[in-house]
């Protein structure tokens, strides 16, 4: 364990400042920035293109099917890929870490438990 | 048999069947976690299932689908932020807060800010959002029975609002969160089905063809091509710059609104851990997505098989397209009894709908006000559990009572803007407040009380002054103008506003309490310290 028991503290601030969960939040914070980052602007990409690019937005590509349809389709496939993806990450990278981590807190808390219920 | 004797037995049903679940889900309701949380004891397909059935509002499914048949492709721009959102809400919010609070939003922010001016806030904007939407829904109960039964007069729509909220007020003062979530359950199940069946109908009648039907669509619409490309609702040609703004406001309120409304977020409180709070929305994203998808052929199908003027002679904002779409097909597949049985589904369904959003909604804002305002604010903390129940049971009910007065007397007005306007409120007061807790170390009870306020307080001031309340012939009040904001949305200032109030009020403080900090980032990832499932 890299959790150092004899730091100061309490035992969240030693767990907070331990390399295991150091990394848990960067693998955590490392997927959902970006993809953040990325589904939202794809999404305000389709929504200025609906309100300044007509033409474009307008354009037939097969039948009555238009580039607008295809794109608003392309929303509804990307929303599903990215919650796919990211409960796929959360099960492999995260899930496995944060329960080591939580067993060990709290088996160190155990005997803090009962009566930090009772004072809530 | 006509279809209003048969919908109406149809709504006793469902009726019926919910009360049973409510009596059932009273006997087991006795903490807080079971009221507030329904002991935390449902499953992630459960409870995707209920974020459905919370979430798909009569806006939704009447809405959506008469804005797509009477404006084309501008209703399906509606639905896709809808769905959007849901990613904010899973990759985000859901999990996160599901190991650090309790039983309200209020919770997450207050743990390491000074409890009494947060949940203050947290409590305001809960109730002010909650109610926005509520009164809403209730007006759209009243209007919907006037115009599928044909009862006009007040009277019956006032009739109509009132039954609707003593059965939302009985669902939750009896049932709790148990009670409401199997209510939200099934009603997401008869939706799905019904919207499923009247798809494929209408997609079996194209030959499933989708290219085909939409170009009957735009032939019936009188509009040709432009029917299927943006622009005959949101920003038209003569709207000019402000009505691409307008669009754009709507946009972001739309898809950062989600994650901010209190009924979505209690939701993630019902589940025994937060890999259960991810299952949930994962499978909310599931039926929420197909279900939009749905409205799309349905929309286009009205379109298409009713006819844009029929529709908008029937009620100029499309609310009854899939109705009137359900008792066409039913006509042209199984003659005429068929048109008359599924339009009486379509309308039991829609009430159905309505009665899921509003139970959600009325427990929403009670669980805020007894758990935040009256347990922690005028009792300091010092409330016992079951002072806490009871007074969130007497609150549903004068939340409910208040709603129905409101409700009454707003049928007149033209309140559909408050659906948007509390999906703005959640995007600039409760998600900034939210995001700063979770991912910002130096936030602080100034912050968030400054984003909270700022938020809600700049977007209800812009709407007040814009023309959905003033200065329109479709406005709240159309006999006289005060308006000078020009867009209906006021998400564009009022969101990056809201984050602004929040980042220069943590700033104008010096608070930090490193313990706290630690405690809610270590357990809002590792979930250490969270609340199991009650065993009953």
């Amino acid at each position: 364990m890299s959790v150092d028991k004899n730091a100061t503290g309490t035992v969240y601030e030693r767990f907070q400042g331990g390399a295991e969960f150091q990394e848990l939040r960067r693998r955590f914070r490392r997927f959902v920035f970006p993809m953040t980052a990325a589904f939202l602007s794809w999404y305000l990409l389709y929504v200025v293109l609906s309100g300044w690019a007509r033409d474009f937005m307008g354009t037939e590509l097969f039948g009555s099917i238009n580039i607008a349809l295809v794109f608003g389709l392309l929303q509804f496939v990307s929303t599903f890929a990215i919650a796919y993806w990211y409960a796929r990450h959360a099960e492999r990278r995260l899930d496995p870490v944060a329960d080591e981590l939580r067993a060990e807190i709290e088996a160190e808390r155990a005997p803090a438990v009962e009566i930090a219920k009772d004072a809530t | 048999m006509s279809n209003e004797t048969l919908s109406i037995i149809l709504f006793c049903v469902f009726v019926a069947a919910t009360l049973a679940i409510t009596v059932w889900a009273s006997r087991n309701t006795k903490t807080a976690t079971d009221f507030y949380a329904g002991g935390r004891s449902f499953t992630g397909a459960q409870n995707g299932l209920a974020i459905g059935g919370d979430y798909m509002s009569a806006a939704s499914f009447l809405g959506i689908a008469g804005l797509i048949a009477l404006y084309g492709y501008d209703g399906f721009l509606y639905s896709i932020g809808f769905l959007v959102a849901w990613l904010v809400a899973l990759l985000l919010v859901a999990e996160l807060l599901r190991n650090s609070g309790r039983f309200t939003m209020a919770d997450v922010l207050a743990f390491r800010m000074s409890p009494r001016p947060v949940r203050t806030a947290a409590g305001v904007s809960t109730i002010v959002v909650s109610i926005f939407y509520l009164l809403a829904q209730m007006v759209g109960a009243g209007a919907l029975v006037s115009l599928l039964f044909g009862f006009t007069s007040d009277f019956a729509k006032g009739a109509t609002i009132a039954l609707v909220g003593v059965l939302m007020i009985v669902y939750v003062v009896f049932g709790g969160m148990k009670g409401t979530t199997w209510v939200q359950i099934v009603k997401a199940v008869l939706l799905m089905t019904g919207a499923t069946l009247i798809t494929l109908l209408v997609l079996g009648h194209s030959g499933f063809n989708l290219s085909s039907l939409m170009n009957d669509a735009a032939d019936q619409s009188g509009k040709g091509g432009a029917f299927l490309e943006p622009g005959l609702r949101y920003a038209t040609e003569d709207s000019g710059l402000s009505g691409k703004l307008d669009l754009i406001s709507l946009g972001l309120a739309l898809v950062l609104g989600t994650a901010g409304l209190p009924h979505i977020l209690i939701r993630f409180y019902t589940v025994p851990t937060a890999r259960d709070a991810r299952k949930s929305v994962l499978w909310g994203i599931g039926i929420i997505g197909v279900f939009y998808l749905l409205t799309l052929v349905l929309g286009f199908g009205a379109a298409a098989l009713v006819g844009s003027k029929e529709i908008a002679a029937a009620n100029p904002a499309g609310n009854t397209a899939a109705p009137q779409l359900a008792e066409r097909i039913g006509e042209i597949v199984f003659g005429e009894a068929g048109g008359t049985i599924l339009l009486a589904v379509i309308a039991a369904v829609a009430f159905a709908t309505i009665l899921a959003v509003v139970a959600g909604l009325t427990l929403a804002s009670s669980s805020s006000f007894s758990h935040d305002l009256y347990a922690h604010v005028f009792r300091k903390g010092k409330a016992t559990e079951r002072d806490e129940v009871r007074v969130a049971r007497i609150s549903a009910f004068v939340i409910g009572a208040v709603a129905i007065v409101l409700g009454i007397y707003a049928q007149r007005l033209n309140v559909a803007f408050l659906v948007a306007l509390a999906f703005a409120v959640a995007a600039s007061g409760n998600l900034p407040a939210i995001l700063y807790s979770l991912f910002w170390k130096r936030f602080n009870t100034t912050g968030a009380v400054a984003a909270i306020y700022g938020g809600l307080g700049s977007a209800i001031f812009l709407v007040a002054f814009s023309p959905v309340v003033s200065g329109d012939d479709k406005a709240l009040f159309t006999d006289t103008d005060f308006s000078w904001f020009p867009l209906s949305n006021p998400g564009i200032i009022s969101i990056p506003f809201g984050f602004l109030c929040g980042f220069v009020g943590t700033l104008l403080s010096k608070e930090f309490n490193a313990a706290k900090y630690a405690e809610i980032e270590v357990r809002s990832l590792t979930g250490a310290g969270a609340e199991a499932a009650t065993k009953d």
